[in-house]
């Protein structure tokens, strides 16, 4: 799992079925200290996060199938969780 | 997943089985401004997506599993197209 922030999100109409129902957001990845790190990445929000927040994103396909309840899902990375703090 | 704009296809007559009837295109992946990021890969498409669309993909495993023929070689599928991005507020 890591740690990102959510720094907007994205529209989309024309997806694979699976992606239906699932708001996709953009993911600024960051370090410890909340400072960005790397490339932005595209992920599914199951616990109704939005901008600013700093969520746990899994990047694994088999934790996401697992939490769609679909074991054939094309679904890689999930946010998972709203971080409150980091001590 | 990742951001990327459509900036052509590829044209492959002589491919491996699992790739017929497969159209290929060339991605652009982007950044949060929508700016160039990286050199362009090619990417399976399911969602007939076009020239200069925006577009979302993902990799790994996955990428085979967002195709009809689960048993199959791509490492980068297309997955939907994308109409808006916001970001910040």
């Amino acid at each position: 799992m890591i740690l990102g922030k959510v720094i907007g999100n994205v529209v989309s109409t024309m997806k694979l079925p699976v992606y239906r129902g699932y708001k996709i957001l953009i993911v600024q990845p960051v370090n410890n200290k909340e400072k960005p790190q790397g490339e932005i990445i595209l992920a599914l929000d199951t616990v109704q996060a939005g901008v600013g927040d700093t969520v746990l994103v899994i990047d694994e396909g088999n934790s996401s199938r697992l939490i769609m309840n679909n074991s054939t899902a094309p679904v890689r990375t999930m946010i998972v969780g709203i971080v409150d703090a980091i001590k | 997943m990742k951001l990327g704009k459509v900036i052509g296809n590829v044209v492959c007559t002589q491919k491996v089985e699992s790739f017929q009837d497969m159209k290929l295109l060339l991605v652009q992946p982007l950044n949060e401004k929508l700016e160039k990021n990286g050199d362009p890969v090619v990417a399976c498409d399911t969602v007939q997506a076009g020239i200069n669309d925006i577009v979302y993909y993902e990799g790994g495993r996955e990428a085979a599993l967002g195709l009809k023929n689960w048993f199959n070689p791509s490492d980068l599928t297309i997955m939907g197209i994308v109409d808006q991005v916001n970001i910040g507020e």
